[in-house]
């Protein structure tokens, strides 16, 4: 039994190894790039337009208003991270209702890239915000004794994003094996639809999460700099 | 019994208790979860977005216990080190 895409391994030389995990994560770039460049190519603003256009605004409003409900003023500066991860986790777990598909994000090496993505666009929009001392004060904040927990949290957390999705995805996926060998008929049907819900809500969860972050780390040095133009007020 | 035996015995009680325990406690604390949202929720039905937000972020920090559980069971099934090693 097949634990991850991994071990499905189509052409080796060296260390390069082009798996199915690869292959699959490429063919989902293809399609979200191809499908966003054709509909973005014939944009109107009139009072008729596309239904590809209304659906992919659709999308953008909707990830903008859930980026601005967690506290980050200013979406369109994070949609651009937030929303590919969204987009890109939704549509690999999505597609498990094609035959023969592996989802790419039941594979430990997919959901650490993601993770350790995550893990420098913190600091990333951090310094960007607040400038590099204003980003590192938030480490020793609110005391200096916090500095080690601070960056153990900062791991920790990144090592969970990482196992939370991959033991989703992958438990979904082996589900549907192990039924597949008791009950072949329509079970399996019922458990890849359930699949399909998990994975939706994980990738909900993977990008609010990575929000989450990012708002804190902003929000921290946000409060340091308005309470220093109050005390200059004063 | 030689040690494969051994470790294989081991193995496999113990993935099962991994997965029942951590899968028992997990629940529970999520109905707690839900049980609360719900009846803040019926509260403040105005509030429910944002409560709805809140609890899916926690569900998912708590339920993630349960699949390190599950991870931890499946390297004991499918991945075993100790196994690995005695063969090699």
């Amino acid at each position: 039994m097949k634990l991850s895409p991994d071990e499905t391994v189509f052409w080796e030389y060296g260390f390069i190894s082009i798996n199915l995990t690869l292959v699959t994560t490429w063919g989902i770039m293809l399609l979200l790039v191809v499908a966003a460049v054709l509909v973005t190519s014939r944009l109107k603003t009139d009072i008729r337009i596309s239904r590809w256009q209304c659906f992919l605004e659709m999308v953008v409003t909707g990830i903008n208003q859930q980026i601005k409900e967690v506290g980050l003023k200013q979406p369109e500066r994070y949609i651009g991270f937030i929303g590919t991860l969204f987009l890109f986790i939704a549509f690999a777990n999505l597609l498990i209702i094609l035959p023969w598909y592996e989802p790419p994000t039941g594979s430990l090496s997919t959901t650490a890239a993601l993770a350790i993505s995550v893990l420098f666009a913190v600091p990333f929009f951090g310094i960007e915000q607040s400038g590099f001392k204003g980003y590192l004060k938030s480490y020793i904040r609110p005391t200096v004794i916090m500095l080690p927990f601070n960056i153990i949290g900062e791991v920790s957390r990144t090592l969970a994003l990482t196992i939370r999705l991959f033991g989703n995805i992958m438990s979904g996926g082996l589900i549907v094996a192990v039924l597949l060998s008791i009950a072949p008929f329509i079970f399996p049907v019922i458990m890849t639809a359930l699949g399909m819900l998990t994975g939706m809500v994980q990738a909900y969860i993977f990008s609010i999460l990575a929000t989450v972050y990012i708002a804190a780390a902003i929000q921290q040095s946000d409060k340091k700099t308005t309470k220093t133009i109050q005390l200059k007020e004063i | 019994m030689d040690s494969i035996t051994v470790i294989a015995i081991v193995s496999i009680i113990t993935a099962g208790f991994t997965t029942s325990i951590g899968c028992m406690f997990p629940a529970l604390s999520e109905g707690k979860a839900v049980v609360s949202a719900l009846q803040s929720v019926a509260q403040q039905p105005d509030a429910a977005p944002t409560i709805t937000r809140t609890l899916f972020v926690g569900l998912a920090m708590i339920e993630s216990t349960a699949i390190y559980c599950f991870v931890v069971s499946m390297i004991l099934i499918f991945a075993n080190p100790f196994w690995n090693h005695i063969i090699a």
